[in-house]
């Protein structure tokens, strides 16, 4: 007999296998989702549920296709969180003057609370991340930020009301395109490119016999 | 305590046995020959049981596997539904279905182009299969590499059945496009002085996957969301598209939404249209578990194959080698092949490296299917059997932190579940991956239907009958670009005539002189899970 847990979704009682994740119960349970399920592995973000075990007065948000159900589980969802993405012309900021604090002034407005972090289903240091932001080390900020999935769950925790998620999105773009140093080898092939460099060469493979493709295929160097 | 088995645990010493010995060695690569019999023999594309002939529409009397083609021969949403074609509710120059990679780079082209765009998608804009993709993506430029070396790695991988004009447009703009995901700001893994730090990934001849630590989907698909809402184009989530418009002309003019959340029917006129919807994993064909996101259901190929537009390999699908087999909650999810680029092998219960890490997908799979069935050498593990992955190998050969550096997603995935992959190794089966074929299109992205282009997943051609890892998020860039140019200048000059559905008529009554009666509702949308509860 599969062993069986007692849980509570959204309000309602239901027992559910103890091995299934709390996305997998809800299904169980018979819920056909549509919001609040995305990739179903833990990338998307989508299916940020809030929980505390009966009884217990604390309050724990998760991810619900990474957590396993637990017995005396009350889940609520978060299906949408409206974050505070503003826009920008990537072609024409800059990783200087204070780029994401003019872009994100509520970020001067943490109290250091740390909720963001302790609610991080990624395990990352949210609040470090944005202390990276503040003082312009927007390098930092990136990797720190790097692993988001974008559930805002730190957001919805946030008395200072800050849109994390946008803010480590953003120093990550920055990154990329301004701090990263530039990559040669790339900038040269795409000269080549657009120079035509390849055309011939690959007219020939085009038009290549078939028996030739595969004599050239099965003999052809492997890097080591 | 562990959260293997106590047999698992017995196997899992004779991996660790044998680690040593297996350090210094890697089992020789398959001959053709050997690859085409193991093929043959355990492929699951060769299956005849998975497999139906279709009988209706475009491709008719060639085969596709049972659940899709009971889609494509399914019964339209909107049989027997009046939906007033009169009243427009949204009305643009270039309609892209499908929020995920290929669709945000199509949108980002045709906005810049000038074109008045929308995204219409079925979950939120980024829930998608690009969002997951964690291994990598390809780009020959490199000194010791080029186009032509790739076209020959992609040519032989894809068994020589590759479209050669896309394959062609894939390899030559690929560099390009890893220039254009450059310059959005996404952050790839570079050395110190800018080189990009490229591996090799299964059947490529020169290490050019280059990666965004194991998030490269993740970091590719944030970043183009957050273009595709810097410049303004029109999103509209939870609707998707259910059937496509086209003119009395037979030119592609739109699609017909549903809300989801009023339940209600939207028409959409467009002066042209980019497919975007990606694959097919929530099939689950032959039953097999997916690496795919919750909205994988070929919903794409269903209504374009309604409208008259060919596929082509439509019944080449792709087993990725390595899904999770174990533990229950992570059940089909991908062990992404960076896992054997950087040194894991595949080892089976008695601890013996059978295979090269590094074959093509398809032979990998067949391989490890072999080892478990025929040769009798798996591991049990729930309700079927699978083998092991040696991930510590990793921190031995490169050192220790690699893991943590290069593969954080996995690693934190299995902590999750109590497995910590850097000190033990992993149970893994084949998972359902990929599609491998799709619909028809030329150069230019465009099908055989005027004004329909498709870019992405939805695609066939491009990669023969196996995709090599990583051609795929390059596919949806580099096509994704192509289709978003090109239905932008083709939307300056089209007339509109009348909106219609008659096709979908016309496909119903093609199906009732087959002789075929059906109920099933397509396109599907979504799966419908109930995790072994019989239904009430
Ligand atoms: C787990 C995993 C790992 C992978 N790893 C790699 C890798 O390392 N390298 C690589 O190259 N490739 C990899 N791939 C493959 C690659 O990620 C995908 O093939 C590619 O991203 C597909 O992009 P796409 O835009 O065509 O489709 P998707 O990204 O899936 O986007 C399709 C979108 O269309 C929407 N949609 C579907 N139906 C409808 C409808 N009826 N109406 C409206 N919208 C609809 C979907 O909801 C989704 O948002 C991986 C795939 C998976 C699943």
């Amino acid at each position: 007999m599969e062993q069986m847990v007692t849980v509570y979704l959204l309000g309602k009682e239901y027992s559910v296998p103890a091995t299934l994740t709390i996305m997998d119960a809800m299904e169980y349970a018979g819920f056909k989702l549509v919001r609040g399920c995305g990739c179903r592995s833990g990338f998307c973000g989508a299916c940020a549920v809030i929980y505390r075990i009966k009884g217990s007065t604390e309050l724990k948000v998760v991810l619900s296709c990474q957590t396993k159900v637990e017995e005396g589980m009350c889940v609520g969802k978060i299906d949408s969180f409206p974050v505070n993405k503003r826009t920008f012309n990537i072609e024409e900021i800059k990783a200087t003057d204070n780029i994401v604090g003019q872009l994100y002034p509520e970020i001067f407005s943490c109290i250091g609370c740390n909720a963001c972090t302790k609610g991080c289903p990624q395990g990352l240091d949210v609040m470090q991340y944005i202390a990276y932001a503040q003082r312009g080390e927007y390098e930092k900020a990136a990797h720190a930020s790097f692993d988001c999935v974008g559930c805002n769950i730190c957001a919805s925790r946030c008395p200072a009301q800050i849109s994390h998620s946008a803010v480590g999105l953003l120093c990550r773009r920055l990154t990329g395109k301004y701090i990263a140093p530039k990559c040669e080898h790339l900038a040269e092939r795409v000269a080549e490119i657009e120079n035509g460099d390849y055309v011939t060469l690959l007219e020939k493979l085009k038009n290549t016999p078939l028996d030739e493709l595969k004599d050239m295929y099965n003999k052809r160097e492997i890097e080591k | 305590m562990s959260a293997f088995t106590d047999d698992m645990l017995k196997s899992m010493a004779n991996v660790e046995r044998t680690r040593a010995a297996r350090l210094n060695s890697t089992p020789e690569r398959f001959t053709a020959e050997e690859k085409e019999a193991l093929l043959q023999a355990f492929h699951p594309d060769y299956s005849t049981k998975g497999f139906k002939v279709l009988e209706v529409g475009p491709n008719k009397g060639e085969k596709a596997p049972v659940e899709l083609a009971q889609l494509l021969e399914g019964k339209s949403l909107l049989q027997g539904v009046a939906v007033d074609l009169e009243r427009v509710d949204y009305d643009v120059d270039v309609l892209i279905i499908g929020g995920g990679g290929a669709g945000a780079a199509a949108a980002i082209e045709a906005k810049r182009a000038g074109a008045d765009v929308m995204i219409v998608t079925k979950l939120r804009m980024g829930d998608a299969n690009t969002m997951m993709a964690e291994g990598g993506i390809q780009g020959a430029d490199k000194g010791n590499d080029s186009p032509a070396i790739h076209y020959l790695d992609a040519l032989g991988g894809g068994h020589y059945k590759n479209v050669p004009e896309l394959l062609e447009k894939l390899v030559t703009e690929g560099p390009l496009a890893i220039d254009w995901l450059d310059k959005l700001g996404v952050m790839f893994d570079k050395e110190a002085d800018g080189t990009m730090v490229t591996t090799h990934g299964g059947g490529t001849s020169r290490k050019r996957m280059h990666a965004c630590a194991d998030y490269t989907g993740a970091e590719l698909m944030r970043v183009l969301r957050d273009e595709v809402q810097n410049c303004g184009v029109k999103i509209l989530e939870f609707a998707p598209a259910i059937e496509l418009l086209l003119d009395e002309a037979g030119k592609c003019a739109g699609a017909v939404l549903l809300d989801y959340d009023s339940n209600e029917h939207i028409v959409v006129r467009a002066k042209t249209v980019i497919m975007a919807t990606g694959g097919a994993g929530r099939l689950h064909y032959q039953g097999f578990p997916t690496s795919n996101h919750y909205g994988a259901t070929a919903d794409g190929l269903v209504m374009a194959y309604r409208a008259g537009a060919p596929l082509i390999y439509e019944d080449a699908i792709q087993y990725h080698p390595t899904g999770v087999a174990y533990p229950a909650q992570i059940y089909g999810a991908l062990v992404t092949e960076k896992v054997r680029s950087l040194g894991a092998q595949l080892v089976n219960s008695n601890g013996e490296a059978f295979m090269h890490p590094l074959e093509t997908r398809d032979v990998s799979a067949a391989s490890i299917i072999r080892e478990c069935t025929a040769r009798g050498n798996g591991v049990k593990a729930l309700d079927g059997v699978a083998l092991w992955l040696d991930t510590p190998m990793i921190e031995i050969i490169h050192g220790e932190g690699t893991i943590q550096k290069r593969l954080p997603g996995m690693l934190r995935m299995y902590k999750k579940f109590g497995i910590d992959l850097r000190k033990e190794p992993i149970l893994i089966y084949p998972t359902l991956h990929y599609q491998n074929g799709g619909i028809l299109i030329d150069a230019n992205a465009e099908t055989k239907i005027s004004g329909l282009y498709v870019a992405g997943e939805a695609v066939g051609g491009i990669h023969g009958t196996n995709r090599l890892m990583g051609n795929s998020l390059l596919d949806i860039i580099v096509f994704g670009r192509i289709a978003g140019i090109k239905a932008a200048e083709k939307a300056k000059t089209v007339e509109l005539g009348k909106l219609s559905l008659a096709h979908v008529d016309a496909f119903a009554k093609e199906m009732e002189a087959a002789g075929i009666a059906s109920e099933v509702p397509s396109p599907k949308l979504l799966p419908v899970y109930t995790h072994g509860r019989n239904a009430r």
